[in-house]
């Protein structure tokens, strides 16, 4: 654990990428397989099941360290961070023992979920006793599964790639797919050797980035595939087999989320791997990406949420056919493959491809963008046909120019501390619009102000609190704030009837005063017509 | 008989004798604790400091600024009530402010930390009936660590720039902190260089007998002489200026018992934290409401409701005085 503490405070206390990739070396050459292969996969972001509620941990670490709960909860306000909050407020430890980190995973966070209260809370108490407080930092992040570094995917790989003198993209294939946090999968990685279950390993992703600049500055239009951008769960097929393996963005399988897909896709030719979106597909096109969560969200999907939220995958890319890596091949190549392999497909089957527009002047790509809306796309996307599936974003192959977002102007009602660099600032808002006389709260929103915006707000908040419930302030109704968002439901769950989506403050309305925010029967018109959502 | 003190809109005033203790606005006669831009107003009148504290405030109202000096341990009458300066700790001629009137005895502690050190005149615990505290830091997360281990930290940290050819900028208030940590730093492990915010305030702890290490001036053509060897204090207010800009290859840190909260640090956007105080820490606090005996307390600047409310827990009376300080980043 001490090494795996050093690397974090290294990679914490650094902005410079070359120092934080030679960290991770350092670390890589001088850790023992068993807990380098932690550490990869922490770093890549994969989480380990919750073994504790945060509620029992705090109530644990309040009683250890001798506090009121209250005092504990008015000083997580303060510090923003739970796990850093108790590590703070533990004692000093009374054993200076030094545990491994593969040894404090497999030992203890592992088998906390099938423990009794009170064993759970004996290991809790000789972990604390042990670890000193950057270590019990670290210990509580990986308890709550909040691990987070400015270290992820793409320099693990880096650094790994130098342990291993192979090249980075290499590495990152390597790093995909289902490799165990064992001393012997860590060789392999380092080895290059296959890993039990990697015939269903996907590719490492392309990313789009935003369009910068007018559209002309991108050349001849006759070099870019067009397509809607469609807003729903990026994900790869993968069919080495008799297996379909669906993997989300995250790395996540959701094979068992979308059966139809899977099942769909059970009838492609061996070994294809397709790159495309998953949506949930109503009579007149995408229905709501909430309709989409629903999906996802459930442990096990039934009969009943497939007829009631169908999902389709729309295809845009080929990545792999006939177990051939396609990735260095032309887009407009790759294109022609995927054409092929989907030619005898139903446009409407679960499985179809996303379609190209045909369009000749840069000035169509304007007039389709504000079209995209009301074809159910949130954007554009404009790839270039003559380059290759690279790894993670790259500038200049794939550009997103997504529809511009709608306005409102609401008044700010509450605040919350916010967390992390934001600590002991105000900076988490709920917003409400005007209803029948009333302000009808519609929103939360944590971003878009910058950070003297930020310091103004939290100082009003603190002169204005009219109200405390726990940690949140009800504050005077004077502030308003015109937000962005990108999406409007229909939402039973809240007191306004509908729910935004992605909402962020554009801009502080200095000049308006709250009578003059906006009204909820304005947002109301916005909502899609009711049938259109089944 | 009206309270000895009691909080208007202009600070603490005590209306028996007819004077405010670190006033925020103009008053007539004003008594200040110390010269924190928060606590030392300019415009006053008549001002009554520490006598180790006159330079230093002269800096700060302007030369001509009339000052009383009073020595620590000293008293004097205004109106019959009797007022006494004791040291506080926190900068040099820091005072907590003792007022007696007719037996009654309160304390105002101003801003005070209990360890001692050597570029300051060590907090005194002055026994009372009324004890107005401070309470920046009262939360049980703000535990110090000696300054010793802390100055460890920081000329490791020193070491591994010039290591790599970094000059090494530590942020620090440029009254107090600064000169706490030149007084701490030792000159054998590179050459140090002074930001002039900082400096005007040197001659005053010379004159105090607080010794320093040689000194460099802070100019950006100076520290790139010396090639990522040097450690430059300065302000916060200098960083991503472009003075800063032109220092060449730097690692950043600021030294504030703040960098105690990682957000704090990474709000700042600095590569390291150094968690040195010039307040008390929980245990400092309590240890010094303690230590005074008092049957009341007041409790100003910080997290007064948390602070009350545990010493309400306790048995302790306590009232809280709607003084609110922000987070800030020089104070600390």
């Amino acid at each position: 654990m001490k090494l795996f503490c050093r690397l974090y405070h290294e990679l914490d206390s650094t902005t410079r990428t070359t120092d934080k990739v030679r960290a991770l070396e350092r670390y890589f050459r001088a850790a023992p397989p068993a807990d380098a292969a932690w550490a990869i996969s922490f770093l890549i972001g994969r989480r380990l099941p919750r073994g504790v509620t945060t509620t029992q941990l705090r109530q644990y670490a309040a009683e250890f360290a001798n506090l009121p709960t209250w005092i504990v909860e008015e000083c997580y306000e303060a510090v923003g961070d739970l796990a850093e909050t108790l590590a703070l407020l533990l004692p000093e430890p009374s054993e200076s023992e030094s545990i491994p980190l593969h040894v404090l995973i497999e030992e203890r966070l592992l088998p906390l979920p099938r423990l009794g209260d009170e064993e759970r809370r004996k290991i809790l108490e000789t972990t604390w006793r042990q670890l000193s407080g950057p270590e019990r930092f670290l210990w509580h992040k990986l308890l709550t599964g909040g691990f987070r570094v400015g270290a992820g995917r793409t320099l693990t790989a880096r650094a790994l790639a130098a342990v291993a003198g192979v090249d980075p993209a290499v590495m990152s294939d390597r790093l995909m797919g289902p490799w165990q946090p064992t001393p012997t999968d860590y060789q392999r990685l380092l080895r290059g050797d296959a890993v039990e279950g990697d015939v269903g390993k996907p590719y490492p992703f392309l990313l789009a980035y935003p369009v910068e600049g007018p559209l002309e500055t991108l050349g001849e239009i006759q070099d870019w595939q067009i397509e809607w951008k469609w807003d729903g769960i990026r994900a790869q097929i993968v069919n080495r087999g008799s297996k379909v393996l669906i993997w989300s963005r995250g790395e996540e399988l959701i094979s068992d989320q979308f059966p139809e897909v899977g099942q769909a896709a059970l009838a492609l030719s061996n070994s294809v791997v397709l790159d495309g979106e998953i949506l949930i597909w109503g009579q007149h096109g995408p229905r709501p990406f909430s309709d989409l969560q629903k999906r996802l969200n459930r442990k096990r999907v039934t009969a009943r949420d497939v007829r009631d939220y169908p999902a389709v995958f729309v295809a845009y890319d080929l990545l792999e056919l006939d177990s051939q890596d396609r990735r260095e091949e032309p887009l407009k190549r790759r294109r022609q493959l995927l054409e092929q392999l989907l030619s005898g497909w139903q446009v409407s089957g679960v499985l179809r491809l996303s379609p190209i527009l045909e369009l000749h002047q840069w000035s169509d790509v304007a007039v389709h963008h504000t079209l995209a809306r009301e074809c159910g796309a949130e954007g554009l996307m404009l790839k270039h046909r003559g380059s290759p599936y690279g790894v993670g974003r790259i500038k200049g192959v794939w550009w997103k120019w997504k529809v511009d977002p709608y306005y409102v102007d609401a008044v700010l009602i509450n605040a919350q501390a916010g967390h992390g660099r934001r600590a002991g600032l105000y900076t988490d808002y709920t917003f409400a619009v005007w209803h029948e006389g009333r302000l009808i709260p519609i929103a939360k929103a944590y971003s878009g102000l910058t950070d003297d915006e930020i310091r103004e707000v939290d100082a009003f908040i603190k002169e204005n609190t009219v109200e405390r419930f726990g940690p949140v302030r009800a504050v005077r109704p004077e502030l308003v704030f015109e937000l962005a968002f990108e999406g409007i439901q229909r939402s039973a769950r809240h007191k306004s009837g509908i729910a935004l989506r992605f909402p962020r403050m554009n801009r502080w309305r200095r000049d308006k005063r709250p009578e003059e925010a906006d009204h909820l029967d304005r947002l109301r018109a916005l909502l899609p017509p009711e049938t259109d959502s089944r | 008989m009206p309270n000895l003190l009691e909080y208007t809109p202009s600070g603490w005033y005590c209306p028996i004798g007819d004077f405010f203790i670190d006033p925020h606005a103009p008053v007539e006669r004003a008594v200040v604790t110390h010269g924190h831009t928060d606590h030392a107003c300019p415009g006053s009148r008549h001002y009554l400091a520490a006598a180790s504290s006159v330079l230093v405030l002269k800096e700060r109202l302007g030369p001509d600024a009339d000052i009383e000096a009073l020595p620590f341990g000293q008293s004097m009458t205004m109106n019959g009530v009797n007022v006494s300066l004791h040291p506080a700790g926190h900068v040099l001629g820091s005072a907590q402010v003792r007022i007696e009137y007719r037996g009654e005895v309160w304390v105002v502690s101003g801003d005070y930390k209990t360890v001692a050190e050597p570029s300051c005149e060590p907090f005194e615990p002055v026994r009372c009936h009324v004890f107005v505290t401070e309470s920046t830091f009262a939360l049980p997360v703000y535990r110090w660590q000696p300054q010793s281990e802390i100055m460890a930290e920081i000329h490791a940290w020193w070491r591994a720039n010039q290591d790599q050819g970094r000059t090494s900028v530590l942020f620090a208030y440029a009254l107090g902190k600064t000169q706490r940590l030149l007084a701490a730093l030792d000159p054998e492990a590179g050459p140090i260089c002074v930001h002039g915010a900082a400096r005007v305030f040197l001659p005053a702890y010379e004159a105090a007998g607080v010794r320093f290490p040689p000194i460099h001036s802070a100019e950006a053509a100076e520290v790139r002489r010396f090639a990522g060897r040097a450690l430059v204090l300065a302000p916060y207010s200098s960083f991503r200026t472009p003075w800063f800009h032109a220092l060449g290859p730097t690692s950043t840190a600021s030294a504030s018992g703040w960098m105690q909260i990682r957000g704090h640090r990474r709000r700042q956007g600095v590569d390291r934290g150094f968690v040195l105080s010039d307040h008390a820490d929980w245990e400092g606090l309590l240890s010094a409401i303690r230590a005074t005996g008092a049957e009341r307390i007041g409790v100003t600047h910080g997290h007064t409701e948390v602070l009350c409310r545990w010493l309400r827990e306790q048995g302790t009376d306590c009232w809280q005085a709607s003084l609110v300080r922000r987070w800030s980043e020089d104070v600390g």
